[in-house]
């Protein structure tokens, strides 16, 4: 069997009465990308705290590379906060040093290919299409065995985007695990395996496929999607606006026509985006009892 | 030249060949944008594509260097900067009341559309807590609502989701529905696809240039060249053509050359089996993306 390079068994984490993390169980093996896919308060960010080693479970157990989260284990780690963790004022080649000198590596890594014209600016002055590719690099350099990257492509556009998935992917080829957090659908469709959280659980798990499941959607055609828009928010369903059609959950399309009727428009059923299984998976309550 | 109009105006809002250097920098090159009342236009582009210029002239806080810009008088325009627009220090009823009291809204209409939008978000049980303590999406949120409070007929949003966490994500997209289902014109930024694709039409930008415009499905349809799946990794000179998505590349043949790259009989790219890929939004921006990276790195 592949050694897990991150576990959590049951692991829960309580703040005074709040229950953050309840009863989770996390698993990233060698050459697989996981996501972690959670509202604010979900717990994504204490579920991660607790595996880095930064905050003790309240009960069940964490486990990184087989053993408990210690000093040891963290040199075996890359992570790259959404902030980014370089210090602004030193140039790429220093930040790149710095790491060098906390977590060793066979030779100080020379920095990404087209930053070396930018090697004495200071990091504070680059882009942050730039600046994250420097984080990329410095978290890498010490060919961490697990990497954990939260909200690794924010800000960037499509092509440097797909050029840090590309970054990523070469990362898990060579037998790393990763862990990405993250807010966007993009980024999470990019993932193998995902888990969903809300209210401190894992409330999905598996492929974006296997997640979206059968949910569906009504979409509705009109030339009035304004007025269907105000008709069916009134009734107490939610409608998405896209493009000029509507989407409507937890609705069929027979239910909607009616709604709407007599005004002209076209209503059939198609498979739910990952976005919105996320919403009913997470908030099913919420979004029934906020209609006025 | 700035065009002001009251709301009576058909035509749609927007700019024309416009063009905004800083110094020695060219932050707009020649940018058209056409942003219809009644429905939600986006901008797309990473950081310093010249997103929040663009938006910038639109909502009238600047003026190009050339070019034409049509916008609404200043009263009729609502427009959320990236930095949220919301005074820290008062609490969230107190910069409503004051947005609302700014715009000249009566005060019975201010508070009608005031319970409506905090309720539909989640945000009624903050109405007196101070804005400087509310989560980043709380305050979007109400940085959104108050942009929208006097319905105005342009609706300027500066990247209303970035940073922002689903749930909350959803609920923007609510007002941002409510604002064009109203008949604003509302036009926003984002540095995402996925939510992009959800705009009727879209401007995409990169390094001040527009690389490509349409509706999402226009964009897709016109991606020129071939698209190929390589199930392998693509070596040399095909490798500046290629991305990843997911386990398997993509590869992108401009026109006229053969579809498999160098090779002739183009049964595949670099000799590994092949399909051809039906593109999506990210597959046709790459491209766009692609496309000027190689042109501009001929000429240099």
């Amino acid at each position: 069997m592949t050694e897990l390079l991150a576990q959590s068994m049951s692991a829960t984490r309580v703040f005074g009465h709040l229950a953050v993390v309840r009863d989770v169980d996390l698993q990233v093996a060698p050459r697989e990308v996981v996501g972690l896919l959670g509202a604010n308060g979900a717990g994504k960010t204490t579920l991660i705290r607790m595996l880095l080693g930064l905050l003790p479970p309240t009960q069940g157990e964490v486990s990184l590379f087989g053993q408990p989260p210690s000093i040891d284990t963290r040199r075996r780690l890359g992570y790259v906060p959404q902030g980014l963790g370089l210090y602004e004022d030193l140039t790429p080649a220093e930040n790149m040093a710095f790491a060098h000198a906390a977590f060793g590596g066979d030779a100080l890594a020379g920095l990404p290919a087209g930053l070396e014209p930018l090697r004495k600016v200071p990091v504070g002055r680059l882009p942050l299409g730039v600046q994250r590719r420097l984080a990329f690099a410095q978290a890498l350099a010490h060919r961490p065995d697990l990497l954990v990257l939260d909200e690794p492509t924010s800000g960037v556009d499509p092509l440097a985007s797909a050029r840090l998935w590309e970054t990523i992917r070469d990362a898990a080829d060579a037998d790393a695990g990763v862990l990405v957090t993250t807010h966007h659908m993009d980024e999470a469709a990019e993932c193998d395996r995902l888990i969903v959280m809300a209210d401190g659980r894992v409330v999905a798990e598996g492929k974006v496929a296997t997640i979206v499941g059968f949910a569906r959607v009504t979409v509705v055609e009109t030339p009035d999607w304004a007025g269907a828009f105000e008709t069916i928010e009134r009734a107490g369903k939610v409608a998405g606006l896209v493009g000029r059609t509507l989407r409507v959950p937890g609705t069929t399309p027979e239910q909607v026509l009616e709604l709407l009727a007599p005004m002209p428009a076209k209503a059939y059923s198609m498979p739910a985006t990952l976005e919105e299984r996320f919403l009913e998976l997470t908030q099913p309550a919420a979004r029934a009892v906020r209609a006025p | 030249m700035t065009l002001q109009a009251g709301h009576t105006q058909e035509s749609a809002w927007g700019v024309r060949a416009v063009t905004v250097i800083y110094g020695e920098r060219v932050a707009l090159r020649d940018v058209t944008l056409d942003v219809p009342q009644g429905q939600v236009t986006g901008v797309v582009g990473g950081d310093g594509a010249g997103k929040t210029t663009l938006l910038r002239i639109l909502a009238g806080a600047a003026a190009p260097d050339s070019g034409e810009v049509r916008r609404p008088a200043a009263e009729r325009t609502g427009y959320l900067t990236a930095t949220s627009g919301t005074y820290p220090d008062l609490s969230v009823q107190e910069n409503l009341e004051f947005a609302a009291a700014g715009y000249g809204v009566p005060a019975k209409q201010a508070r009608a559309r005031t319970q409506e939008y905090l309720e539909r978000t989640g945000l009624a049980a903050a109405q007196r807590r101070l804005v400087g303590n509310l989560s980043g999406g709380m305050r979007q949120k109400l940085g959104v609502i108050r942009a929208m409070l006097h319905k105005p007929d342009l609706l300027v949003l500066d990247e209303p989701t970035t940073g922002v966490d689903p749930v909350s994500r959803a609920d923007l997209w609510w007002l941002i529905a409510r604002a064009a289902a109203g008949g604003a014109a509302v036009v926003l930024t984002t540095t995402y696809l996925d939510e992009a694709e959800r705009a009727a039409s879209v401007l995409v930008l990169d390094d001040g240039e527009q690389l490509t415009q349409g509706t999402p499905d226009e964009i897709v349809a016109g991606v020129k060249g071939t698209i190929r799946i390589s199930p392998e990794r693509p070596r040399g000179e095909v490798a500046r053509r290629a991305w990843r998505r997911g386990g398997t590349w993509r590869v992108w043949s401009p026109p006229g050359a053969l579809p498999g790259g160098a090779l002739p009989g183009g049964s595949g790219v670099d000799g590994t089996r092949s399909a051809q890929a039906r593109p999506d939004l990210q597959d046709a921006v790459i491209v766009a993306a692609l496309a000027r990276e190689l042109t501009s790195g001929a000429a240099s």
